[in-house]
């Protein structure tokens, strides 16, 4: 099983054993980390933003325009802001390393 | 001692107080009671994603199925409330069981409306509300079968685009003169509707459904101007009403919803309610609304969650909402009413554009078509309650940023 470390919005650091072929927001709600994923991963609301460790930011598929376009509104942006729904855990991502972004 | 809290209803915002209030591990012993068979799940893909199947069920779960037992929630389903004791903090369950609470929430959501005329009680008569609505209507709804869809509001056009995309033949019949009618305004409305007329969603406007024919089963529908339609499924989308009979039983006060103040409390103080079954006061509206929204439910139901453990702040949220029609992402924010101006920005034929609603000059509302931007800043301005010039507004030359 790949894993995905992750920074929660208190700082607290721990390894999450994911799931491949959902998406990393999937991974991150099923398991109670602090993304609230309203929109269900409809990429509609940005409640699941997360910011991805700059080693791993070239290793991801690029946002596409409507991901884009909603992530880099939220007040809390950064250039490694993504939204956790529209990326796919795969067993390529083994080893992820993000941050959970604070509440909007 | 950990107090109880009881929840009633195991839905969108049931669910999420549930699991709002599990993080605060020893405070509370939490107990959510629901009349479905299924955990806390998603309603937005049972018009969507779900009725196409490109959606498994268990994804549609606000959390795995066994994530209740392990926060130690006790999460009864398949169960009703049938009656609450105020004095004696105390409620009634379908199974004859009485449980004591110390804190109520009341998360009953809303049931749809039947549709009042001759043959709605024929089987192939379908809503969508729940899981259990969407499967029976994938059980009939094969490539060319004959669906029509009474109500041409977002839920009957999602459908609609859905089971289109199945290779259904759908037929939709709307008694406005226009679809989504009281959600987006006239460019919004025939934007769609052409985009569901070239597809071959047939629409009809300004036409009502006079009844539903056959003998064993729904074989047909007759229209207000007396035409008939051939259907192998009916199905019917003509809004939803508030579940309030617990409440009212309970002397708590109704109106159109189960009244509440800004901390989602109702008319007795140990007793919340949440979502789409309240009447709740919203500072950036400036008046009372019931809203039919994940966004209210989730918002209101954290509302009660930080009353209860100390961190209690006045509900003002933007309401927000999305659509997925066909390959159609429409993101909403505010209320379109009242308004006294409606901006278009950008060309709709372009299928990437927005409109804007302004009252006195400020923004009130937002219906962003394909353009996840312009619904964000849309938002942001509804917040802050700002005026805009709505000729800078119009003009995509000037980017959204720097109207
Ligand atoms: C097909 C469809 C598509 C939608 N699409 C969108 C969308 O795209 N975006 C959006 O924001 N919203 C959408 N909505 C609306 C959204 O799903 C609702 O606003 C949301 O579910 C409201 O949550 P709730 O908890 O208030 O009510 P519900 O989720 O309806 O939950 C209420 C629950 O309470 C239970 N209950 C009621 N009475 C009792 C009792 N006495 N005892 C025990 N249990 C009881 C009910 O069985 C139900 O399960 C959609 C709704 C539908 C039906
Ligand atoms: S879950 Fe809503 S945008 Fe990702």
């Amino acid at each position: 099983m790949p894993v995905i470390h992750i920074t929660n919005r208190a700082g607290a650091e721990s390894t999450l054993e994911a799931e491949s072929g959902i998406s990393v927001m999937e991974n991150l709600r099923d398991n109670d980390y602090e993304v609230d994923a309203i929109c269900g991963g409809s990429c509609a609301c940005a409640t699941c933003h997360v910011y991805i460790d700059e080693a791993w930011q070239a290793k991801l598929p690029a946002a596409e325009a409507d991901e884009q376009g909603l992530v880099e509104d939220e007040p809390t942006y950064k250039p490694t802001s993504r939204l956790s729904c529209q990326i796919e855990m795969t067993d390529a991502l083994d080893g992820l390393k993000l941050t959970i972004a604070p509440e909007a | 001692m950990a107090e109880h809290v009881v929840i009633v209803g195991a839905g969108h915002a049931g669910g999420t107080l549930a699991i709002q209030l599990a993080r605060a591990k020893d405070r509370f012993r939490i107990t959510l009671i629901g009349e479905e068979p299924w955990p806390p799940y998603e309603r937005p893909p049972l018009s969507k994603q779900f009725l196409m199947g490109e959606v498994a069920l268990e994804k549609t779960f606000l959390r795995p199925e066994t994530f209740y037992a392990d926060k130690g929630i006790d999460l009864r389903l398949g169960t009703g409330v049938t009656a609450i004791d105020r004095d004696a903090k105390s409620l009634t369950l379908s199974d004859g069981e009485t449980l004591t609470w110390d804190r109520l929430a009341l998360c009953t959501g809303t049931r749809v409306r039947e549709i009042p005329v001759v043959g709605r009680d024929l089987p192939g008569v379908h809503y969508i509300r729940t899981i259990n609505d969407t499967q029976a209507i994938q059980a009939v709804a094969h490539e060319g079968a004959k669906v029509v869809i009474a109500g041409g509001g977002y839920i009957g056009l999602e459908a609609a685009a859905a089971l289109r995309q199945m290779g259904c033949d759908v037929t939709v019949i709307e008694m406005m003169d226009r679809v989504m009618a009281r959600a987006v305004a006239e460019p919004v409305s025939r934007f769609y509707e052409d985009e569901h007329r070239a597809r071959g969603v047939k629409i009809l406007l300004e036409t009502g459904v006079a009844e539903i024919g056959g003998t064993d089963r729904a074989t047909h529908v007759v229209d207000s101007h007396g035409h008939v339609h051939p259907a192998d499924l009916v199905l019917v989308g003509v809004g939803v009403g508030p579940v309030v009979e617990l409440a009212e039983a309970a002397g708590l006060a109704v109106d159109d919803g189960i009244v509440v103040d800004a901390r989602a409390r109702t008319s007795d103080p140990d007793i919340f309610a949440a979502g789409d079954c309240t009447r709740h006061p919203n500072a950036i509206l400036g008046g009372d609304v019931r809203l039919e929204s994940v966004q209210n439910a989730v918002d209101q139901a954290r509302c009660i969650a930080n009353e209860l453990t100390g961190k209690g702040a006045d509900y003002a949220e933007v309401p927000w909402f999305w659509s997925d029609q066909f390959d159609l992402k429409m993101q909403m924010a505010g209320l379109p009413e009242p308004h006294d101006q409606v901006v278009v920005r950008g060309t709709p034929s372009t299928r990437s554009f927005s409109v804007f609603y302004l009252r006195d000059g400020r923004v009130t509302g937002v219906n962003a078509i394909n353009v996840g931007s312009d619904y964000v800043r849309g938002r942001k301005w509804i917040a802050e309650g700002r005026t805009v010039d709505p000729s800078r507004l119009a003009d995509t030359e000037i980017p959204i940023k720097e109207v």
